[in-house]
């Protein structure tokens, strides 16, 4: 049964991709992790990226939620990379006691979809220079 | 240094969608006092495990966020309260790993460690109030 | 200090006050020619006196309250105003605390000499009193000018560590999503969480995929120090960046072994050029990480 989350699980042929927006509800994350794992199963994806560079808090809730998508992704033998994670959000959850041990990260969408064999041609160039 | 004297904000916590009405305001508020982004993020973050306690385990509650003054300035305090079951073992909720909802068990113990000040007072069947406190750390100030 | 009975103590107050409200010209007019004030006003001889004269007055309501050693006494707070103003602009002339407290209680003595030469002039009966009361009130302005002065310290003190702590920590772009932060001097609670800060930021900013954090500079690591390093290399890890620890000295690498300190879920390097070498080969060999961990 998909959940009513309103964040879309985008299909790149395999690859899915999720980027979390705002504020993000307990029941809303519970929704997302009910359609992940449905997503993965309906597409056969080997991957799922989560772009969390937007989220300013994550909570052990949403940490465990993360975790369990990762989880279970991996008994569908898809695996899941956490993309963009802010310092402060990083320095929060380590402090918390919640390193996430078993999870893949990456900077950039880029980087997580090369980890997959997929290249995303980017703008980072130009964005360098202007930094 | 002009809110000293604004009414603590009450919030009702009583279903997952007024812990975003929590964090929000304690963000907020942190903002206002010139807190860091890394404290306000781990004021934030302790204000929600917390909150998500108070609904969890406390059966509902109120979160009253207030600012005060101390021996270490201004800061931004938190208390959370509700007339739930209690805290049969407080030495044992604090420790790492101790989950009653299955959650990862580092909601008290870990929240703990994010502020500067906790404090929690708990009766077996008389309800818990825990309060946080972080200070306005004039030396880190303008660091993000 | 010892004082007589209450009366004659009050006495004692009063004929200090009567003292500097008297003589109050002549007063001003030495103190504008002893250093303490030549050179704050340096502009004009008139606005020495003036600052005197504020200063006098001040110290006549003092000695009038009879409260010369309350450092909490009415008049001392404009003194304090005044003179901390004063002795802020000869301490930042290079003057040290002691020296400066040389200068203010050289004040006393154009008062003392006033009273010497009243006894006289006057044939007034020298009790004593008023020499005390004297003493005692500039030796409470000497109190009150060394607090001022402390506290500008202290200010002073808080404003260059925040400086310290800022320009401390520089982060380097090596290479194409390569940073280090070379770590120098003792690394305390604040400038290991200003480090961690700076280099996370810097992760942003380049969009890099490993940090090189070289301690060479670092005289000892305890296990505090271990522990933020280690929490330094997990937030990295969380955003999607790994981290090396390089410049481990053989005496540090004894003493992380012998504190028992755990540092096997991190990277680490003898030298700065082993870790830029094991980077660049990863990078070479078209490893550079897209998940953090090892």
């Amino acid at each position: 049964m998909p959940g009513a989350s309103s964040i879309p699980v985008l299909d790149f042929g395999g690859l899915l991709l999720v980027s979390i927006q705002g504020e993000l509800p307990d029941d809303a994350a519970v929704s997302l992790q009910e359609d992940i794992t449905d997503a993965v199963v309906r597409t056969g994806s080997r991957g799922v990226i989560i772009d969390i560079s937007s989220l300013d808090m994550v909570d052990s809730f949403l940490a465990r939620v993360l975790a369990e998508i990762a989880a279970s992704s991996r008994l569908l033998a898809a695996r899941t990379v956490l993309v963009g994670m802010r310092p402060a959000v990083a320095i929060t959850l380590v402090e918390l006691g919640l390193s996430l041990p078993g999870m893949d990260t990456a900077r950039t969408i880029t980087d997580a979809a090369a980890d997959f064999g997929v290249t995303i041609a980017d703008t980072v160039q130009e964005e360098r220079n202007t930094t | 240094m002009s809110q000293t004297s604004a009414e603590p904000i009450r919030l009702p916590i009583r279903k997952d969608t007024d812990l975003t009405a929590v964090r929000q305001h304690v963000r907020a508020l942190a903002q206002r006092l010139g807190f860091g982004l890394v404290q306000q993020t781990k004021l934030v973050t302790a204000a929600s495990e917390l909150a998500r306690n108070t609904l969890l385990h406390g059966g509902g509650g109120v979160a009253q966020i207030s600012l005060v003054h101390g021996e270490r300035g201004q800061g931004l305090s938190v208390s959370f309260v509700d007339s739930g079951p209690g805290i049969p073992d407080v030495g044992l909720a604090l420790s790492d790993g101790y989950s009653t909802a299955g959650g990862l068990g580092m909601g008290l113990s870990g929240s703990r460690r994010l502020v500067h000040d906790f404090d929690l007072r708990s009766d077996p069947g008389g309800g818990t109030e825990v309060t946080i406190t972080c200070w306005a750390d004039s030396l880190r100030r303008g660091f993000r | 200090m010892t004082y007589g009975p209450p009366d004659s103590d009050a006495a004692g107050a009063e004929a200090v006050a009567g003292l500097l409200r008297r003589r109050r010209e002549q007063i001003a007019q030495r103190w504008a020619d002893l250093p303490l004030f030549q050179a704050v006003f340096t502009v004009t001889r008139e606005e020495a006196v003036e600052a005197c004269y504020s200063v006098i007055d001040s110290l006549a309501v003092v000695a009038e309250s009879g409260r010369v050693e309350d450092l909490d006494a009415p008049g001392f707070d404009p003194i304090q105003r005044q003179l901390s103003a004063m002795t802020a602009s000869r301490a930042r002339a290079g003057l040290s605390t002691s020296q400066v407290d040389r200068e203010v209680s050289a004040l006393r003595d154009a008062a003392w000499d006033l009273l010497d030469a009243e006894t006289v002039e006057l044939g007034v009966e020298d009790t004593g009193e008023a020499r005390v009361h004297l003493v005692t009130l500039f030796g409470t302005l000497r109190v009150v000018v060394i607090e001022a002065m402390l506290q500008e310290n202290q200010e002073i003190i808080l404003r260059q560590r925040q400086q310290l702590l800022e320009m401390a920590t520089p982060v380097i772009k090596l290479w194409d999503r390569l940073v280090a932060v070379p770590l120098i001097g003792m690394l305390d609670s604040a400038r290991s969480q200003v480090v961690m800060e700076n280099l996370l930021e810097a992760i942003v900013e380049h969009k890099a995929t490993i940090a090189i954090l070289d301690i060479t500079g670092v005289p000892t690591v305890d296990s505090l120090v271990a522990q933020h390093l280690m929490k330094t290399v997990a937030s990295a890890r969380l955003m999607g960046a790994e981290c090396v620890i390089s410049g481990i000295r053989p005496a540090i690498a004894q003493t992380i072994v012998q504190l028992g300190l755990d540092l096997s879920s991190v990277t680490t390097r003898a030298t700065l050029a082993d870790a830029l070498q094991w980077a660049l080969g990863r990078d070479q060999r078209g490893e550079l990480p897209a998940r953090g961990h090892l």
